[in-house]
């Protein structure tokens, strides 16, 4: 009993501080200054995306004829107008609605395939060889072929961007669970849940999954930045989103005719772009060594 | 005593690589109620096999062979579907682990997987299993249980750990507990009080135990009998005063003779000479012989059976035969 006093003792000793593992991890996460860059940019085109109609004056695709081509920083349209004489701003509001949308539902998509896939295949060793197999078979076309090929049978439009994208998101997410799977199974803990008479189901579901979230949650906001880039590649090359949509993509696409005129038209969309998937970047990163117990972090 | 584990031939196969392999062969042995059955052997002589197979918990490619007979209760297992077995463990029969550090799920409470089997098997509401869990934390000896079971494995202590793992493992009160060297990773303090409590709830609920080691003091502790296990084989079965004073086979002597002893100053540990035979080794005759100080022609050539040193007691070994004949030959005359 002697011991077991101590260390009562020694948890009555603490302060109460009984926070849960997610807000351990974000205290983590927050002391990575990348990480709150990203977080910050990630959540102004949360609110960019929530209220668009509220914080801009104009109509994604309202003309004004009379006011063409404005550069930066002119009256009235801080972003300056396009050839059609439409507000950038409003235009880059309305855009990140489309690529959060596009990005949440594919990896969503993504990750449910992924997920299922991965967890099958490590946990049925019968079921590992075919599972595996069909996901190398993805893997063999580099992703934006696979896309391009999938929309060239389904043919273009922003839902076939998203299911493209998606089917694109399965085979890296199924490959990384099953690693995760792999390893948890192994553990006693789940021999020690066969031997109370757990069902085969009720161990992967309640009892493996959950040991593999932190490579899940990695995957799935690294994923967003993939998908997203990959959004608007597609619709640059016209499979995807097509005018007047203001998906940023098609926008830098519309604006290169007037590079030398009017560069500002694919600058503006093509910073949002990239300030955007650097944010998912670092922020994945960040949550990667948040969310690993080994990491040391310095007080 | 009434019987309750009755296990006839039992022999498990591995498919593997290098063909088909026996690590546990043509053992039998019973378990009756209130009793402690203790296992022991060096480290891979197929004690641990034998209690996974008995919870029907084999790896994928391990597989009870047919000839093989075991029955709890008036339910014969051999022949039952994985299904049927699944309903079975935890439920009436169960098992403790060796390693309370990682038998726990990390990233779970207490309450949540001390809650798993009342969910399993008595389809409890979630208000009656978190009760129940609080019970069964506070009858293993945890104090505090309503604070405990909020509580992560890795905020409590080894000794903590095993309690609870046996408490998940009693939850349904089984007939049955097998105990895989659940003291063995503690410390000696802890050990004993985790003996007791095993013993205390035995008691209490009536169960047979299975309890396997290569302790011998904790054999001399908990054991009612005790079953000595070499390279698959059983070489000898007795009650614990039989097996500890009067050894029969030469490897239950070797075995005690490699236990420290305080009180005897000249006491010299001795080892058994030589190695473990590995599973997929040929020995021709007695699988001990090629380590044993006593070996005969006639144990290098003939396997030895079983033969009765008593009623209870029974030992693997051609000397027992010439014993035996010696002593009807005294008897007689």
């Amino acid at each position: 009993m002697a011991s077991e006093i101590v260390t009562e003792q020694q948890v009555k000793m603490k302060p109460k501080k009984k926070e849960s593992q997610v807000v351990q991890v974000f205290r983590k996460l927050i002391k990575n200054k990348l990480a709150v860059f990203g977080l910050m940019i990630i959540t102004l085109q949360l609110l960019m995306a929530i209220f668009a109609p509220f914080i801009v004056a104009y109509e994604p695709d309202e003309q004004i004829l009379e006011a063409t081509e404005l550069p930066i920083a002119s009256e009235g349209h801080w972003l300056g107008t396009d050839n059609y004489g439409r507000d950038m701003w409003t235009r880059l509001v309305y855009g990140a609605r489309i690529s959060l949308v596009v990005g949440i539902i594919s990896v969503v998509i993504g990750l449910a395939g992924g997920i299922t896939l991965g967890l099958l295949a490590g946990y049925y060793k019968r079921l590992d060889g075919i599972i595996m197999r069909f996901v190398d078979l993805l893997f063999a076309f580099p992703g934006i072929l696979l896309a391009m090929l999938i929309i060239a049978m389904l043919g273009t439009s922003i839902v076939n961007v998203v299911i493209a994208i998606s089917i694109w998101s399965i085979p890296g997410c199924a490959r990384i669970v099953r690693g995760s799977v792999l390893s948890v199974k192994k553990q006693e803990y789940i021999l020690a849940m066969k031997s109370l008479g757990a069902k085969d189901s009720r161990i992967i579901i309640k009892h493996i999954l959950p040991n593999c979230a932190a490579p899940i949650i990695v995957f799935a906001t690294m994923r967003m930045a993939t998908t997203i880039l990959s959004t608007s590649a597609l619709s640059f090359l016209g499979l995807g989103a097509q005018p007047p949509s203001p998906e940023w993509g098609a926008m830098i696409s519309a604006g290169q005719d007037y590079m030398w005129t009017s560069p500002h038209m694919t600058i503006v969309p093509g910073i949002a772009i990239m300030l955007v998937v650097f944010a998912f970047n670092v922020v994945g990163d960040g949550l990667r060594d948040a969310l690993d117990p080994n990491m040391e972090y310095p007080e | 005593m009434e019987q309750l584990l009755d296990v006839q031939n039992l022999k498990i196969q591995f498919r593997t690589g290098e063909g088909k392999l026996s690590p546990v062969r043509d053992i039998s042995f019973q378990v009756h109620k209130g009793e402690t059955l203790c296992i022991v052997g060096e480290s891979g002589c197929g004690k641990s096999i034998t209690s996974l197979s008995l919870m029907g918990l084999l790896p994928a490619n391990g597989e009870i062979a047919e000839e093989s007979f075991i029955k709890l209760d008036s339910d014969e297992l051999t022949g039952k579907s994985q299904d049927e077995l699944r309903k079975l463990r935890g439920n009436r029969m169960s098992m403790i682990f060796q390693e309370p550090m990682t038998a726990l799920n990390p990233v779970f409470t207490v309450g949540y997987q001390l809650r798993e089997p009342l969910y399993i098997h008595q389809k409890l509401s979630r208000k009656e299993a978190n009760q129940k869990a609080v019970e069964l934390l506070d009858k293993v000896g945890i104090p505090d249980p309503k604070k405990r079971v909020k509580q992560y494995p890795h905020e409590l202590s080894g000794g903590m750990r095993q309690r609870v793992m046996i408490a998940m493992a009693l939850a349904c009160k089984p007939s049955l507990l097998i105990a895989d060297e659940p003291t063995t990773a503690l410390d000696v303090t802890i050990q004993a009080q985790i003996l007791d409590l095993i013993e205390d709830l035995k008691q209490e609920m009536d169960m047979g135990i299975i309890f396997v080691t290569h302790d011998m003091g904790v054999v001399a502790e908990i054991a009612d009998r005790v079953m000595v296990m070499y390279a698959g084989e059983v070489v000898e079965i007795g009650e614990v005063e039989e097996i500890f004073n009067h050894p029969k086979h030469p490897y239950t002597q070797g075995l005690l003779a490699s236990v420290p002893n305080v009180e005897d100053d000249e006491h010299t540990l001795e080892s058994i000479p030589g190695t473990l035979p590995n599973v997929n080794e040929k020995i021709e005759g007695c699988r001990f012989h090629p380590r044993c100080p006593l070996a005969t022609e006639q144990c290098r050539k003939q396997a030895p059976p079983i033969f009765h040193v008593n009623e209870n007691h029974t030992s693997k070994c051609w000397l027992q035969e010439e014993a035996n004949i010696n002593d009807k030959s005294t008897t007689t005359s």
